[in-house]
């Protein structure tokens, strides 16, 4: 339903998204994990015609988003970060002239306009000016407006952000309930949403896409390994290749270090444990060992590992900040 | 079509929900009233005293010349430079600062229907302004005979005037997520077309001359005299399209170069 093909945006210097690949299929539910300025939602508005994009092709329903944009806006519903909403306007008032835009025929506004009032669950406000709703009221009726038209794509930018708890589980299943009629693409920087709402996930980071699965073959994948966390004092450059040499690890990481000392993720093969070999590696080269501990992954974790910024250049940073 | 009406219809919705419709009405007829007031006393004054001279063989004074011409030609063409930015400011300024620009942008609307859109529920605004005056005029009609032909092309003028400012209003609003400065800039840049004419009072020179033909008054003298000049009506056209054009420009822009 829709296929994004080696996406790129660039805004003047900065590369926003950088090769962007992924397709949805028709009803199914797809979250766009990552953090904030992510090009999460740069990708979205490309995907909804907001932007041209710099490179690459995005279709719609079978519609080049460049080529035919309004047959693909016709079938697109798009809610931003902040419901498009006039505060002037009465709810009703609204979604009518949302419909008409559209391309809503005058004839079935009336029972379109009717019958996703009652779905979004703004019946009691549908007269109230919309300047004096909740930020949750607001909420719905963004969503409202997405669907007015009854779109066969949906677009969701963090559908979720700035609501109470009750308001967030009320939109996820309202959400949940959209899929299967509607294909839906939402973003969210908070993880448990994607578990709860989507079939699957594309993870993206600074621009380029950093796994894609479902929520459990994400969880599943990057438990697949041990991780193991080592605090040395010595040189970082030296330990790290010798840690990479220790029979049954796979890679090493560093993830802080100051005081001279140096803090590593290794990673090994599942079940197999590295630790009394590391400790090993590190007393007979001379190094002082401060801690060595197996790290079990949470959920919260992968996702700060799939999208924090390498932590490698930040621990340079950090200790080149130190040294001056 | 349907699509250009829909968003007309909201434009105007908008500035009846707001202050603004109501505002530049209340300005717009006030000042109109003042003077249509002191121009009318001044006629009836200047006609008792030729009365008292006895005529003298002029014809009699002209209701046109006297009142329609110093309202519509005259005060009310400075006190739009005022107003029109108040219309013109929010149109694209508003929709950029909440965001609704996406709504539009994201709909299956071309920027021209968008455009056309947003010039038309303006221009309705401003049709109900002009119409305001007719009030003035229509007691001119029940208490005198002014003559109804230089009225309609002062109105046509006035018209034409008002959507020349609109379209370059409008344009102007797309720059900015501010409406103050959307307005202020708009302000400016209207008082030194209207004001561009002065140099024709110093200058003989070709780009004195093409600075003067540039300026937004010169144009309304005809119309102003009752005549109706192809040339004047196709320049004002000139600046509306002119300024759609510039809009259109202006929101392709917003949208980021691919």
């Amino acid at each position: 339903m829709i296929e994004v093909e080696n996406l790129s945006k660039r805004y003047g210097p900065t590369l926003a998204v950088s090769g962007v690949s992924f397709n949805v299929q028709k009803g199914e539910v797809l979250g766009f994990l990552g953090p904030n300025g992510a090009g999460k939602t740069t990708t979205m508005r490309v995907i909804t015609g907001f932007l041209p994009p710099t490179e690459g092709k995005v279709r719609v329903a079978g519609y080049d988003v460049v080529g035919e944009p309004l047959e693909a806006k016709r079938r697109t519903g798009y809610l931003p970060e902040t419901p498009p909403v006039y505060p002037d306007m009465t709810v009703s008032e609204y979604l009518a002239f949302v419909g008409r835009i559209k391309g809503v025929s005058r004839r079935d506004l009336k029972t379109r306009l009717d019958g996703i009032i009652e779905r979004c669950a703004v019946t009691d406000v549908r007269n109230r000016q919309i300047g004096k709703l909740s930020k949750g009221y607001r909420q719905r009726v963004g969503l409202a407006q997405a669907l007015i038209h009854n779109p066969d794509v949906l677009v969701l930018d963090e559908p979720t952000a700035g609501l109470d708890p009750k308001q967030i589980i009320e939109t996820r299943e309202l959400i949940k309930g959209l899929g299967g009629q509607h294909t839906v693409i939402l973003s969210t920087h908070i993880l448990p949403e994607v578990s709860k709402t989507c079939q699957r996930v594309v993870v993206i980071n600074a621009g380029l896409i950093v796994a894609v699965g479902t929520p459990d073959e994400l969880t599943r994948r990057l438990q697949g390994f041990e991780t193991v966390l080592v605090t040395v004092e010595g040189p970082a450059a030296e330990i790290m290749e010798k840690f990479q040499r220790v029979g049954g690890v796979n890679w090493v990481e560093p993830r802080d270090a100051h005081d001279g000392r140096v803090t590593l993720e290794v990673h090994s093969e599942k079940e197999k444990d590295v630790r009394a070999e590391l400790a090993r590696a590190t007393v007979e080269s001379g190094w002082k060992l401060y801690e060595l501990k197996t790290s079990g992954l949470s959920l919260e974790e992968i996702f700060l590992k799939l999208t924090t910024k390498d932590l490698s250049e930040e621990a340079t940073a950090k200790a080149e900040k130190a040294a001056n | 079509m349907r699509n250009v009406m829909a968003v007309a219809g909201k434009e105007l919705r908008a500035y009846f929900h707001s202050p603004i419709a109501y505002l530049v009405m209340t300005v717009y007829t006030a000042i109109g009233g003042f003077v249509f007031y002191s121009s009318t006393a001044f006629f009836a004054l200047q006609s008792f005293r030729m009365e008292a001279q006895g005529g003298m063989g002029m014809p009699p004074l002209s209701l046109n010349e006297y009142v329609i011409r110093p309202i519509l030609g005259g005060v009310l063409t400075v006190v739009l430079l005022f107003l029109i930015p108040l219309i013109t400011m929010r149109l694209y300024a508003e929709e950029k600062r909440s965001g609704t620009i996406e709504l539009l942008l994201t709909s299956p609307l071309t920027d021209m229907e968008i455009i056309l859109g947003k010039f038309l529920g303006s221009m309705i605004l401003f049709a109900i302004l002009e119409a305001l005056t007719f009030v003035y005029f229509a007691i001119l009609f029940i208490y005198g005979n002014p003559n109804a032909k230089p009225l309609i092309a002062n109105a046509l003028g006035f018209l034409l005037y008002g959507g020349a400012l609109m379209a370059m209003g409008m344009w102007i609003s797309t720059f900015t997520k501010n409406q103050i400065i959307a307005g202020a800039v708009g302000l400016a840049a209207f008082l030194l077309l209207y004001l561009l004419d002065w140099v024709s009072a110093y200058s003989q020179t070709t780009a004195g001359q093409v600075m003067s033909y540039i300026a937004l008054t010169t144009h309304f003298d005809n119309f102003s005299k009752g005549v109706i000049q192809l040339s004047d009506v196709v320049y004002y056209l000139s600046v509306v399209m002119l300024g759609i054009f510039l809009t259109a420009r202006s929101v392709e822009a917003l949208k980021g170069r691919p």
